[in-house]
């Protein structure tokens, strides 16, 4: 067997305490389009990374052809080996085409490139026919001119037909994808790791994309291709690498690998799994109150969608992203508006795209992203967690001092936050305990419908373990509770686990589920 | 043995020191201005021998109770994230609006001659406006407000030169000088009126929820709205009562000079963000007291009074007090050990 393109054996990598990756192997050979696959968390960000030089593994070895990988510091070595097309755009948005093209050769301290660019591996790569050796600049003053028409020779090579002179900003996804790609050929590399393309593609779109990647395989490009929708991975890949739990599980042609095994191999039920999973009881009673019945909620991330919750059913949603898991319950906690349908709680009417009228109706939320939404970062922990509530703890809006200094240390005991008091600025905490305070901000006000959204996102096992232990306390207390989350194993406590895709309720999987089963779902296999 | 081990004690007792130490410390860089002060206030002392006394301590006082008022407008917005730099015009064109309206048209007034209280009235009514106006087009239209101030700022001015045709307004009703002509226990007015707007303030950001609102929009506006607070509205409301404060400032600086020039707080606004950020204000939101606002504004009051004391040549003044900002700028970013963003 030749050669292989690249390489990665025996791949450590830790951040602090966690080990992001534990075991990462990766062998694509020139020529195929190779499918990485495994579930959130799995190590496969991280594999990227370190195959693009972004990061050096703790241990392990990458190879390109067989030689060892550039020192990190030289991302001129990098750019010639390989690129990765990120989910988010790595080009200037107000910028050009051209100028986002020749970026690089703008903005180097020593002018050099495209002479020399000769793309390895010649085989079967386009020649060179556009050898351009000009410089797109003359003493630091650039020429448009000359600029565009590299620009638009380049385009032409790689057969991508968008206009060099738009703004970078109004191309379509599809077109800045591929403005990405020709931009890595452009500098020699001719691996390319495409990080999720699909996600933000229609149907057509991906078809579209697809056989352009076929294209550029055949005139030799090979493609590392990331992706959630694993019929695409059977589609357009010719292998396929697993990694669950930082560790590779095994790689295989697609053609050797039926759905089942590899969802299975993604899921690894293992005894343990199992085991864990007889002990969930349904804990609701089937015949407790419904306290959050919605019905024909729509908006343009979700159809239809018909919800209802008991009063102490903690519900689950799952899906991949954009599949509207998010948006909708947003929707209860007055971050998102939907445009039809209605929601009651305990009767009442729920009212939409208003968060102090969602607090009033009884309706706590710990937001998606903790930064973006949950804290304020320069104020103390006493008062983010007490923000939404300030209006009881005291008169005519005046805070009670001790009050408010009681109420945030005893939320601080209840979510078991490790701090020095309510006055310490919450930038100082930890992901986990900063975490707790966003938790304690929705508790703070008793809600009687709960709304989670990935609440143990980027913590701890510890802090998730005293996260999820509230999730039961509330539900003890009669809260229901609404739990978004790309982790089984938060998902794992909830009664039923609804699961969303491209905005349509298309599964319901009652407590007890099997891990393989949930994902399935997730991921679309078992379905359309 | 080991099981028998006695648990450590540090863990227990460290926390504590550490947080005591750590509030100590928060609360010293509010206080960071009060040591310039007192160097300041020392070197007026040897500089000339009227400086402490009483009598210089209140014109002090009394000649920066306009900006302390502006300064404190400033600061409300400068906590949400936001920025007026109009209020300087509203200083100018709010009391001109008020005496135009009672002033005869022999006295190049409108001829309306309202009595003075409703004029009085109306010079506020005015800077809420201008105010509600600025805040309407930043909420709702989503216009940059550094850019929509700086507009309205040469708006007001060009309606205020128009208006008075450029000429300085005299004449008004005492009632337009009364805060600043007026004393209590030897204290103008102003004075009086000026430290209970900041005490006020500074008790509604510290324990009334508005207050607390304000430091939560400047801090991360979309965590404040996804708490429940109402951005919008709260953004709009500080811009109306900055307003008015600025407004009120305007009558103080009338009452202070005996008329309204058409250049009535030119310039003015410079002063303002230099007295908001050496007093500890970040220009990106959600940091800083009333306190330290105030420290800022008596840091610039006692320069400015030090620099007429020690007769520095009038043509120089303007070089000397600006480099002094500069130089106390450097200070503040040094002793509060954080970025001025």
């Amino acid at each position: 067997m030749s050669t292989p393109l690249v390489e990665a054996r025996d791949v450590v990598k830790r951040y602090g305490p966690t080990t992001a990756l534990a075991d990462g192997r990766l062998t694509v050979v020139s020529g195929e389009s190779h499918a990485l696959v495994g579930r959130n968390g799995a190590g496969k960000s991280t594999l990227v990374r370190i195959l693009t030089g972004l990061e050096a593994p703790d241990e392990g070895t990458v190879r390109f052809d067989g030689e060892p990988a550039p020192p990190l510091a030289d991302r001129d070595a990098w750019r010639r080996k390989v690129a990765c097309v990120y989910q988010h755009p790595t080009l200037v948005p107000e910028l050009t085409v051209a100028e986002n093209l020749f970026m690089a050769e703008i903005h180097a301290a020593r002018p050099a490139r495209l002479g020399f660019r000769v793309g390895r591996g010649s085989g079967g790569c386009p020649p060179d026919k556009h050898s351009i050796n000009r410089q797109p600049q003359h003493r630091g003053f650039i020429s448009w001119r000359r600029l565009r028409s590299e620009a638009a020779q380049l385009l032409d090579t790689w057969d991508v037909r968008v206009d060099p002179d738009a703004r970078t900003a109004d191309l379509k996804v599809e077109d800045r994808q591929m403005v990405e790609i020709a931009r890595a050929l452009s500098f020699g590399a001719r691996f390319i790791v495409l990080d999720e393309p699909t996600a933000q593609l229609d149907n057509r779109e991906i078809e579209r994309l697809f056989s352009r990647m076929r294209a550029l395989q055949d005139s030799g490009v090979t493609f590392l291709f990331i992706s959630h929708h694993l019929q695409e991975v059977y589609e357009v890949c010719q292998t396929v690498t697993v990694l669950r739990d930082a560790r590779w599980i095994t790689t295989a042609p697609v053609a050797d690998l039926p759905r089942a095994a590899l969802v299975e191999a993604m899921a690894g039920e293992s005894i343990e799994t199992i085991a864990e999973q007889a002990v969930q009881e349904q804990l609701v009673d089937a015949g407790a109150p419904v306290l959050l019945d919605a019905r024909g909620l729509t908006s343009d991330a979700y159809q239809d969608v018909d919800l209802t919750v008991r009063k102490g059913e903690v519900v689950g949603l799952a899906g991949i992203s954009g599949s509207g898991k998010i948006e909708l319950a947003e929707s209860f906690a007055g971050l998102y508006t939907p445009t039809a349908g209605t929601a009651q709680l305990d009767g009442e009417r729920l009212p939409f795209g208003d968060v102090q009228a969602a607090l009033k109706a009884g309706v706590g939320c710990v937001p998606r992203d903790r930064h973006e939404q949950g804290l304020v970062a320069g104020m103390t922990i006493g008062d983010n967690a007490t923000m939404s509530v300030l209006d009881r703890l005291g008169r005519f809006g005046f805070i009670g001092t001790d009050r408010r200094r009681g109420f945030a240390t005893e939320l601080i005991d209840r979510l078991d936050i490790h701090t020095e008091g309510p006055e310490q600025p919450v930038s100082d905490l930890s992901g986990g305990n900063a975490q707790k305070v966003v938790m304690a901000r929705a508790l703070a006000s008793d809600p009687r419908l709960l709304v989670l959204i990935n609440p143990t996102a980027g913590v701890d096992v510890k802090s998730k373990e005293s996260l999820l232990a509230r999730v039961d306390t509330a539900r003890e207390d009669g809260t229901a509770v609404l739990v978004v989350s790309d982790e089984l194993d938060d998902l794992r406590r909830c009664d039923r686990v609804l699961v969303l895709f491209h905005g349509r309720v298309v599964a319901e999987h009652p407590a007890g589920w099997r891990d393989h089963e949930l994902i399935a779902s997730i991921e679309g296999v078992d379905h359309g | 043995m080991a099981d028998t081990k006695a648990p450590p004690v540090k863990p227990v007792s460290v926390p504590d020191v550490r947080a005591a130490r750590a509030v100590l410390l928060r609360r010293a860089r509010e206080l960071a201005l009060v040591p310039a002060l007192l160097v300041l206030m020392v070197i007026g002392a040897f500089v000339n021998d009227s400086f402490l006394t009483e009598r210089n301590l209140i014109s002090i006082l009394g000649s920066s109770a306009a900006l302390a008022m502006v300064v404190l407008a400033e600061s409300l917005i400068l906590i949400t994230g936001k920025i007026d730099l109009s209020l300087e015009s509203v200083v100018g064109i709010a009391p001109a609006v008020g005496a135009l309206l009672v002033l005869p048209t022999a006295e190049s007034g409108w001829g309306t001659e309202w009595p003075t209280a409703l004029a009085l009235l109306a010079i506020l009514v005015v800077g809420g406006a201008i105010g509600a106006f600025n805040g309407f087009l930043v909420v709702r239209f989503k216009l940059n407000a550094f850019i929509v101030t700086l507009a309205m700022l040469i708006v007001l001015r060009g309606l205020l030169v128009g208006a008075t045709k450029g000429k300085t307004l005299f004449g008004m009703p005492d009632g337009f000088f009364t805060l600043a002509t007026s004393t209590f226990l030897r204290v103008p007015l102003s004075v009086w009126l000026a430290g209970a707007a900041f005490g006020i303030a500074g008790l509604i950001l510290k324990y009334h929820r508005v207050g607390r609102a304000l430091y939560a929009i400047g801090g991360n506006a979309d965590a404040a709205r996804a708490a429940g607070i109402r951005v919008e509205r709260v953004v709009l409301g500080v811009s109306v009562v900055a307003g008015v404060l600025a407004a009120l400032g305007g009558i103080m600086q009338t009452g202070y000079v005996g008329a309204i020039s058409a250049n009535q707080g030119n310039n003015m606004i410079f002063t303002v963000m230099a007295a908001a950020v050496i007093g500890g204000l970040s220009l990106d939101g959600g940091k800083g007291t009333m306190f330290g606002a105030l420290t800022g504004v008596l840091l610039l009051g006692v320069v400015q009074n030090l620099l007429t004391l020690a007769q520095v040549p009038s043509f120089w003044i303007q070089a000397i007090y600006g480099g002094i900002i500069l130089v106390a700028l450097m200070i503040a970013r040094v002793t509060t050990g954080r970025a001025q963003d």
